[in-house]
C-alpha cells in the first residue's frame, strides 16, 4: 500500500510540473488537474514494485527531498564552476598529469553511492571509471593528479573536491 | 535593457565553454582525457545557454504576464537537468567501456583499475 501512494504522489509532482502554466487554477486548468490524478494511478499500480524497491522509505522525509536542490544550487555548483575554469585552464596550456586513482567512500545505501559517483562525474576534471561492488571504493579518472598523490594506495572521498565537502553532503542526504 | 545584457553575457559564457570542449577534443591525448574537456565543459556550456532561455522567459512573463512563459521556463529547467543527469551516467559508461576494452590512459602516471583488475 505505501508503496502505491508514494509512487502515486511522485507520478502526479512529474504531471503537475511538466504541465505548469495551462490555466488559471493555481497555475494549473482543472482538466489538467484530473488527468494527472487518474494518470498518477494507473502509473502507481502498473509500477508500484520499482520505485520503492529496497523497501526503506527514508528519501519520503520531504527534508531529505528539500536538500537535494540546496545541495545542486550551492556547494555543488560552486565546486563545478572552480573545477570548469580548472580545466579551461588545462585546455588551452595542455598541462596535463592523469591517472586512475582509488577513492574510499564509506558510502553504504546504492542511492548514495549514484549520487556520489554522478557528482565526481558532473564535476570536469574527474571521471568515476568503475565501482569495488565490495568495498564501495571509487576507481576515479583524474586529470591533474597533485605530486606525490599516485604513491598513495587510496584516498578519502572529501580530498577530490578543493572547496566543498561534497561526500558529507551527500551523506546528510541519502543516508 | 539590462536583462537583455545579462541574456548576451550568459550565451557569450556557455559558447566560449562549448568552444573550450571543442579544442579540448582536439589537444588531449585519449579517450579519458578527451572525455573530460567534451562532455563536461559542453553541459557547463549548455547549462548557461539554459540559463539565458530562462531568464528571458523570467523577463518577458514579468512584461505580459502570459501563462505560456512560466511552461517555457520549467521545461527549459527540466531539460537542463536531463542533460545532466544523461551526460554523467552516459560518459561513466564510456569511460568504463573503454578501460573494459583495454585503453590504457595515455602518459597516466598511476592506473589502480589496471591493477586491481589484474
Amino acid at each position: 500500500m505505501i508503496p502505491f501512494v508514494l509512487t502515486a504522489i511522485f507520478a502526479l509532482v512529474i504531471y503537475l510540473i511538466l504541465t505548469a502554466g495551462s490555466g488559471n487554477l493555481g497555475v494549473w486548468s482543472a482538466s489538467e488537474i484530473i488527468a494527472g490524478i487518474a494518470l498518477a494511478l494507473v502509473t502507481a499500480g502498473v509500477t508500484r514494485r520499482f520505485l520503492c524497491r529496497s523497501g526503506n522509505y527514508r528519501m519520503a522525509n520531504p527534508l531529505r527531498l528539500l536538500l537535494i536542490p540546496v545541495y545542486i544550487l550551492g556547494p555543488f555548483l560552486v565546486e563545478v564552476t572552480k573545477a570548469n575554469l580548472d580545466v579551461a585552464y588545462r585546455v588551452i596550456t595542455g598541462n596535463i598529469r592523469p591517472g586512475i586513482i582509488r577513492v574510499r567512500s564509506g558510502l553504504k545505501t546504492d542511492l548514495g553511492i549514484f549520487m556520489l559517483a554522478n557528482s565526481i562525474t558532473l564535476t570536469p576534471g574527474t571521471i568515476t571509471v568503475d565501482i569495488d561492488e565490495e568495498t564501495h571504493d571509487l576507481f576515479v579518472h583524474n586529470i591533474n593528479l597533485a605530486q606525490g598523490e599516485e604513491s598513495h594506495e587510496s584516498i578519502q572521498d572529501h580530498e577530490l573536491f578543493a572547496i566543498a565537502d561534497l561526500p558529507a553532503w551527500i551523506r546528510r542526504i541519502a543516508e | 535593457m539590462i536583462t537583455d545584457t545579462i541574456v548576451l553575457i550568459c550565451l557569450v559564457i556557455g559558447i566560449l565553454f562549448n568552444a573550450l570542449g571543442v579544442l579540448g577534443l582536439l589537444r588531449f591525448p585519449d579517450v579519458y582525457t578527451r572525455m573530460h574537456a567534451t562532455t563536461k565543459a559542453t553541459t557547463f556550456g549548455s547549462v548557461f545557454t539554459a540559463l539565458a532561455v530562462i531568464i528571458y522567459g523570467g523577463s518577458l512573463y514579468y512584461g505580459t504576464a502570459d501563462p505560456q512563459y512560466i511552461t517555457l521556463i520549467i521545461h527549459t529547467i527540466i531539460a537542463a537537468l536531463a542533460l545532466a543527469f544523461t551526460n554523467a551516467v552516459s560518459s561513466h559508461a564510456l569511460a568504463r567501456a573503454a578501460h573494459k576494452s583495454g585503453i590504457k590512459p595515455a602518459q597516466a602516471v598511476v592506473d589502480r583499475l589496471g591493477e586491481a583488475r589484474r
